[in-house]
């Protein structure tokens, strides 16, 4: 970690200092008020300012250091931050960002017009710069053979870290010293109070150094001593003597309580205010380590690689009677387990890292199109993979545009129906078993089931008048190449869209649906499991072939029974008084061997929609490390990925949603959902 | 050499000063706050300490003024960092209790000039 260059953690450390800054600024909209955000915002530009000089960012520095002096008005309350501010101190925020990640694509006049536009909004006219601190004036030589000096310290200089005889040591670097302590203010012992200093110092200085070298040895002390400094006349040369150490009797260490410090402890230390505390606990709790991204990804691997070595190792041991192996294997299946739940612990992000960047879209998008909209979060804590993170990114931003663009309504329509003038996204997370729900919800206008089922008999989805429920028609939206936009907007409309969020949802290993009501909003719900690294599966034996079906999709497994079946083209099961409807892997796999004569079905869901799959034996639950197809095999929709069984040998991992939609014809779909 | 406590919100500013203090000996405690600070302040024995002003949870001078009130940090040089050549600044943390200050941006130099200033072998 020492080797890491300062100016690189700078980069890193600016960038979260962006988000801190952004969030603040977006929050000083809603409440322009709060004297924490104002300060927050500060600070954060502060560090930036500082550290961007320290690392050689100077244009970094000089912009922040102007947009600070600008903002300073708002932290002094003499302006209230409105949303004209607000905007361009986004705009500003975003230009530093530029500089730092992207010197060579900036331009300084982008950067003046900023300025300008934050000075003419916080001062009209009144452009105040503080100057830089500047260094000192080149001291000039004074010509000269040395300085008498006549040294008085505050009695409790000891008390705040000074230590007199290592400045006048420091003094014996500038030349040679004769030292005289003067101990007439000297207590008697019983009256000593070893914290006081109570010497003196008249001190020779021989050196031809000028005053600022002298000013400079006590320059944290200036204000608590009294320093009298003559220039040695040519005639009162001292003889020259070697540095002398001084005995100063003064002891500097004092480690034992005295009743004053504790006094005044007991007094100081209740001073911490109860936010401040709340806080501190907080931050605590989120002490953290940096960590790069490709070492946890590494770590997976090997713990991957550990899972597959100890699954084999524990079919080993099942196959011996030896009781010391057995134990062994057990005990690493158990270390293996909980190594596996730690590392993928390790890469949990709080998905509230991704809602932020959200904040400031949904402020541009609402400026953009003249819609007001209220950005509400929940769940920021739910922790997701970090990989899936990254993944979701994209997916959710489609669905806030979307949202905004086309859910939430015009404000004069809004108004007509009674509705606030304020638009609401929300977006939230929550945890529902081995899944994470996320939730992008708008309180406008509702899905108009008319229009996209027009669209849909126009591009001839669907034959027209063909009974279908609501919730049906509403998955058209993610057809390829669907809208109903009526007017292409430059944010949404396009076609590209919840086809491409669907299919990156899917291959996440998740789902998405929507549910809507006329009037009162769409609600967009993604479920996506923990962790893309690893599944519960369930192994099965397809003929000779081994499938691993993830556990999550799997919702019963049962025998079937001959008398269950029908002999109609597509297979149906009376399961718990529905009609569920069911694949014959062995026919989808072209499976050879004889079938096994006690046939198993299993019934996983995707979705609403739910599917059996019959297969020859079901083995038992496997941990299954994923290993991705390569991209030879990038047109296999059945399978998600594979997995290396404790023989070593490769099992395929079905993908439920892809394989409902292989056995399925489009049109024949509804008929599935009717029946489940 | 020392064992150094250095209290500062920003981790480059951390990073710069372990990467100057390090080669030179010293032992560099990192602390990301003041309440942060005084509990890596008390769980070991520093020979000096230099935290920056501004800080969230618990500001420098809340946090000087909080270690100069324990007995056992009577004496313990405390340096700050400022940006600020702001005099009425450097008076307030000098009241609280702190020895010296470097003033932001600083060269490796200074700070070394400074530390040799306080921490002696």
């Amino acid at each position: 970690m020492t080797a890491l260059d300062p100016a690189e953690v700078f980069r890193q450390e600016a960038s979260e200092l962006f988000d801190v800054l952004e969030a603040a600024l977006l929050d000083l909209g809603v409440r322009p008020d709060d004297k924490e955000l104002v300060d927050s915002a500060f600070r954060a530009l502060h560090t930036i300012k500082g550290s961007g000089a320290m690392f050689g960012f100077d244009e970094v520095a000089s912009f922040t250091h102007e947009f600070e002096t600008a903002f300073d008005r708002v932290r002094k309350g003499e302006i209230r931050p409105d949303q004209d501010l607000i905007s361009v101190a986004l705009a500003a925020k975003d230009y530093i960002r530029a500089l730092i990640e992207a010197p060579e694509s900036t331009d300084s006049i982008i950067g003046e017009g900023i300025l300008g536009d934050l000075h003419r909004l916080v001062a009209p006219g009144q452009r105040h710069i503080e100057a830089q601190p500047s260094e000192p004036a080149p001291p000039f030589a004074q010509p000269g053979i040395g300085w008498q000096l006549h040294i008085e310290f505050d009695s409790d200089i000891l008390r705040n870290g000074s230590n007199p005889l290592d400045l006048i040591e420091d003094l014996g670097k500038l030349g040679s010293c004769f030292v005289v302590a003067l101990t007439d203010d000297v207590p008697f012992l019983d009256e000593l109070d070893p914290e006081r200093c109570f010497l003196k110092w008249d001190v020779t200085l021989h050196s031809d150094c000028n005053r600022d070298a002298i000013d400079d040895v006590f320059i944290f002390v200036m204000d608590e001593m009294k320093l009298v400094c003559t220039p040695l006349a040519t005639t009162e040369i001292a003889p020259p003597l070697a540095p002398v150490e001084v005995p100063v009797e003064v002891p500097v260490d004092h480690p034992q309580p005295i009743e004053a410090a504790a006094d005044r402890e007991s007094r100081r230390s209740p001073k911490l205010d109860r936010r401040e505390e709340a806080r501190r606990s907080d931050d605590k709790a989120n002490a953290t380590v940096r960590v790069q991204a490709e070492r946890l990804d590494e770590l997976m691997d090997r713990v991957g690689e550990l899972v597959i070595a100890q699954a084999r190792l524990t079919q080993l041991a099942s196959a011996t009677n030896d009781i010391a192996i057995k134990s062994i294997a057990e005990e690493i299946e158990r270390l293996a387990a909980s190594l596996r739940d730690t590392t993928m612990g390790a890469r949990m992000v709080p998905i509230g890292s991704l809602f932020g960047r959200f904040r400031r879209l949904v402020h541009d998008l609402s400026r953009d199109l003249g819609k007001p909209v209220e950005f509400v979060t929940a769940g920021e804590d739910t922790e997701l993979d970090k990989t899936m993170i990254e993944r979701l990114a994209d997916p959710l931003v489609h669905l806030i545009r979307n949202a905004i663009d086309h859910g939430i309504e015009p404000t004069d329509a809004r108004a007509a129906s009674g509705k606030t003038e304020l638009g609401q996204i929300e977006i939230a997370a929550t945890h529902a078993g081995a899944q994470v729900l996320v939730t992008v919800r708008d309180n406008g206008a509702g899905l108009n089931t008319a229009r996209i089922r027009a669209k849909a008999e126009e591009q001839g989805l669907v034959a027209p008048g063909a009974a279908m429920s609501d919730h049906d028609i509403h998955q058209f939206l993610f057809h390829p190449g669907f809208s109903t936009a009526q007017t292409i907007s430059a944010l949404s409309g396009r076609g590209v869209g919840m086809d491409v969020v669907k299919r990156t949802i899917e291959a996440m290993r998740g789902s998405i649906d929507l549910s809507t009501k006329p009037g009162h909003g769409t609600t967009v719900t993604l479920r996506l499991p923990l962790t893309l690294a690893i599944i519960e599966g369930l192994l099965i034996r397809v003929g000779e072939g081994r499938y691993i079906i993830p556990l999550s999709a799997v919702e019963e497994c049962a025998e079937l029974s001959t008398t269950d079946e029908r002999a109609r083209g597509r297979d149906f099961l009376n399961m718990h008084g529905g009609l569920v409807p069911f694949l014959r892997l062995r026919d989808l796999f072209d499976a050879t061997g004889e079938p096994d004569k006690h046939q198993k079905i299993v019934i996983a869901s995707s979705g609403e929609t739910r599917v059996g799959l019959v297969v020859d034996q079901i083995i038992g639950s496997h941990q299954s490390v994923i290993k991705s197809l390569s991209k030879l095999h990038s047109d296999v929709t059945m399978f998600s990925g594979a997995t290396i069984l404790g023989d070593g040998t490769a099992a395929l991992i079905l993908d439920v949603a892809q394989l409902i939609a292989t056995g399925q014809g489009p049109a024949d779909k509804h008929l599935i959902k009717e029946a489940a | 050499m020392g064992n150094i406590l250095t209290v500062d919100d920003s981790p480059s500013i951390r990073q710069m000063i372990k990467v100057t203090l390090a080669p030179a000996g010293h032992n560099v405690i990192e602390a990301g706050d003041g309440a942060q600070g005084l509990e890596k302040a008390k769980s070991g024995k520093l020979d000096l300490v230099i935290t920056d002003l501004n800080m969230p949870v618990m500001n420098g001078l809340d946090f000087i003024r909080a270690l100069r009130a324990l007995p056992a940090f009577v004496g313990l040089p405390i340096v700050f960092l400022t940006t600020e050549s702001n005099e009425s600044v450097k008076a307030e943390a000098k009241k609280a209790g702190a020895t010296g200050w470097i003033t932001k941006p600083f060269k490796q130099e200074q700070l070394l000039s400074v530390v040799s200033k306080l921490v002696r072998s």
